[in-house]
């Protein structure tokens, strides 16, 4: 175990080398590119040994670690905004064949017109692809992300996403500590799949379904998306134990217990929230923030037992649920709440799209704002 | 298969129009290390081995069953498979069946070679770990024009440049079958689809010449009607390491609109004609295969065009216009000066 000062993508990058991956393939684009650069470098030093391609685009970078997967290797690809949306058709195939890709997403604005700096929109646009997804606030959560998605993914046989913002966590030095890799191989020991293409075990994958089996395939694959909610929760249990480090749960509360108003979000505003929360108590109104980790599936279970009957919760999106007041977290936060007795006002704003900067003085005014929009 | 179909196939073995005087019989070790003829010169002394179960959901005398049959031949039970949407697929039998021996790996449209590459890089770093014992498995592509010229052209390319160990192979019927005949860049010009009504009006990309100039390990063209051909050709792809391309000519009779007997006497008439050139490549080195070396050559008086226009019925507008003649002498000429570019490469 160390400590180190790195960019995110170099904590992710060393991360993913200590995963043991076998294969990746990855196209560049900003803000990811210094990630796979970073890998592309291992791999020419040789403390990477497995196969790194450099392919011609992020569908066939998403095509390649698919059928890598397939053939039972542990894979990697990353990328950004666009490149996201690009492997958007192989998202959908790789969950749908229950193949554990793990891909980081550095959070990027998408086209039009062109913007390079940090957004939801990629990630959330990729919420209906099946694909489980993290999201993270600061480098030691992008590090200890990349073994629990592993964990998880070979665990249920589903592919996890792990996003955090570009630039702003992506390019940003910041302290982390690392994991001793006989930790590492003790908490992720090679990949064991129960299929693998092979002349040997034989099979056609993903042939032509008729209405029931195919409707059989989707319903599992549902189901499993909600059962994966225990185990990531079983699997933080047992990193912590593991490391002696203490992780963040699925949905994180800082500051004041029993608090009147909590602030929910994701990524690195989940970090300035904290701060936004001590300067509300300051203020004289007893806050809390709450950083969601893990996005998909959703932790309602966490939210509703956080809360306590007659807070008030506000939730402010880094993107935008076309169609519907706010972002998407405003929208799930409402949807998990819905069947719960405790009375919550709940209240939502979109912010930081395209990178806006969010300082605490920033959010402390769309909060207080919407504070006023709650009382009237 | 239709006695017709065997006959035709018999006797292109014998026809001296497909030049192929095997001199040496090379020993190929299959997968459970028995030794199989790698160079046959008679279908009767290939290989036993079906990859394909006997009742495909294909049309009769589809031509991707009988062309992968002669593949499997060749790269045995030790191989898999990566199939985009295509006839092939849509007549493999609904899941949980298949009619094929050998693991397949069906992928998105736009992702045949990239797929291809994810499978043989991940076979080469599990044998190499030991997660997995050797010998590693042959990694090809079985896909329609489609997936080759159209949509999959991308990541073709790229896995060419890239030198990614498998072989690629296209059957090309000149159409999206499986989607019910639209015109696709493999179609030629003047036949009639399902989007081309009047006709298509452009000319078909030459994608093999394409491939020739990625320079890769190995490229070569095919015909289902010239099976020993074939055969030769897939078994010196299989001692290649790299990227190798074969593209199987595959007349369709739904698609080309003929008596499904006809479609090997059709894939010769294309031959014959000039209209499909048979030639190889090793690392861009070309040869020009017989007999379109002769016809380019004007050793070999070229099979009548009027005819293998005729009997199709996807030219009928050309068959019925009356500027028929320079039509097809304008196709004559289209021809010839293709196999004097290919002349022009040796």
């Amino acid at each position: 175990m160390s400590k180190r000062i790195e960019t995110g993508n170099t904590a992710c990058a060393l991360a993913v080398l200590a995963a043991g991956i076998d294969y990746m393939a990855a196209y560049p684009i900003t803000p990811q590119t210094t990630l796979s650069e970073k890998i592309a470098n291992f791999a020419a030093t040789g403390e990477f040994t497995g196969k790194y391609v450099l392919v011609e685009s992020e569908h066939s970078a998403m095509s390649a670690v698919a059928a890598a997967s397939a053939v039972g290797a542990r894979t990697f690809t990353a990328t950004s905004s666009q490149g996201l949306l690009h492997m958007h058709e192989i998202l959908h195939y790789a969950s749908g064949g229950r193949l554990p890709v793990v891909m980081a997403n550095i959070n990027r604005a998408v086209l039009a017109p062109w913007c390079l700096y940090a957004d939801h929109q990629d990630s959330i646009s990729q919420r209906d692809t099946g694909w489980l997804q993290l999201f993270c606030s600061n480098h030691q959560e992008i590090y200890d992300s990349v073994f629990l998605a592993y964990k998880v993914a070979e665990k249920v046989d589903i592919p996890v996403m792990i996003s955090y913002d570009g630039f702003l966590l992506s390019h940003s030095l910041l302290p982390f500590e690392t994991v001793d890799d006989s930790v590492i191989k003790q908490y992720l020991p090679d990949r064991d799949p129960a299929w693998r293409l092979h002349p040997d075990i034989g099979g056609n994958f993903s042939n032509v379904a008729m209405a029931a089996e195919y409707s059989a395939y989707r319903h599992r694959l549902a189901d499993d998306t909600l059962k994966s909610l225990q185990i990531f929760r079983d699997s933080i249990k047992e990193y912590e134990n593991l490391t002696g480090r203490k992780q963040p749960d699925l949905i994180e509360a800082s500051g004041t217990e029993n608090a009147n108003v909590y602030l929910l979000s994701m990524g690195s505003m989940a970090s300035e929230m904290e701060l936004v929360a001590t300067e509300l108590t300051k203020q004289g109104i007893n806050a809390s923030a709450l950083k969601l980790r893990l996005y998909r599936p959703f932790p309602s279970d966490e939210l509703v037992n956080i809360l306590p009957d007659g807070s008030t919760l506000i939730v402010l999106d880094r993107n935008i649920a076309y169609g519907h007041p706010g972002g998407v977290l405003y929208m799930e936060a409402r949807s998990a709440l819905y069947e719960s007795d405790k009375k919550i006002r709940v209240l939502g704003g979109s912010v930081g799209l395209g990178g806006v900067d969010l300082t605490v003085s920033v959010l402390l005014n769309e909060v207080n704002r919407l504070l006023e929009v709650a009382k009237a | 298969m239709s006695e017709k179909m065997k006959e035709n196939i018999l006797e292109s073995s014998v026809n001296p129009m497909v030049g192929l005087p095997h001199a040496e019989i090379s020993k190929h070790k299959e997968h459970d290390g028995t030794e199989v003829a790698a160079l046959s010169s008679k279908l009767a002394e290939m290989p036993e081995y079906e990859m394909v179960h006997k009742g495909t959901g294909a049309c009769a005398g589809c031509p991707s069953p009988m062309g992968l049959r002669i593949v499997g031949k060749v790269l045995g039970p030790n191989s898999v498979v990566v199939m985009t949407p295509s006839c092939t697929v849509a007549s493999t039998g609904m899941m949980p069946k298949s009619c094929f021996k050998i693991p397949v790996l069906n992928c998105a449209f736009a992702s045949a070679a990239a797929t291809a590459t994810g499978i043989t890089g991940a076979y080469d770093a599990l044998i190499e770990k030991g997660a997995i014992s050797g010998p590693k498995p042959t990694v090809f592509t079985w896909i329609g024009d489609g997936g080759t010229y159209d949509i999959g052209f991308q990541g073709l390319s790229a896995a060419a440049e890239r030198n990614d160990d498998f072989i690629f192979f296209c059957y090309n019927n000149e159409a999206y079958g499986n989607t019910g005949m639209q015109r696709s860049g493999a179609t030629p010009r003047h036949a009639i689809t399902t989007t081309t009504p009047g006709g298509k009006t452009e000319n078909k990309k030459n994608l093999p010449i394409l491939m020739l100039e990625h320079q890769c390990a190995y490229v070569a063209t095919a015909s289902v009607s010239y099976p020993q051909d074939l055969f030769r050709k897939v078994a010196k792809a299989k001692d290649i390491k790299g990227f190798r391309y074969i593209e199987v000519h595959s007349p369709c009779g739904p698609g080309w609109k003929i008596p499904w007997s006809e479609t090997i006497d059709m894939g010769k008439r294309a031959v014959k004609t000039g209209a499909w050139a048979l030639w190889e490549a090793e690392n861009g080195n070309l040869t020009i295969n017989a007999p379109t070396l002769q016809i380019a050559q004007g050793k070999v008086k070229p099979a009548s065009l009027e005819e293998y226009i005729e009997l199709q019925g996807r030219f009928n507008l050309v068959t019925r216009s009356p500027d028929k003649d320079k039509i097809i002498a304008d196709m004559k000429d289209g021809i010839e000066k293709d196999l004097k570019r290919l002349l022009m490469r040796l």
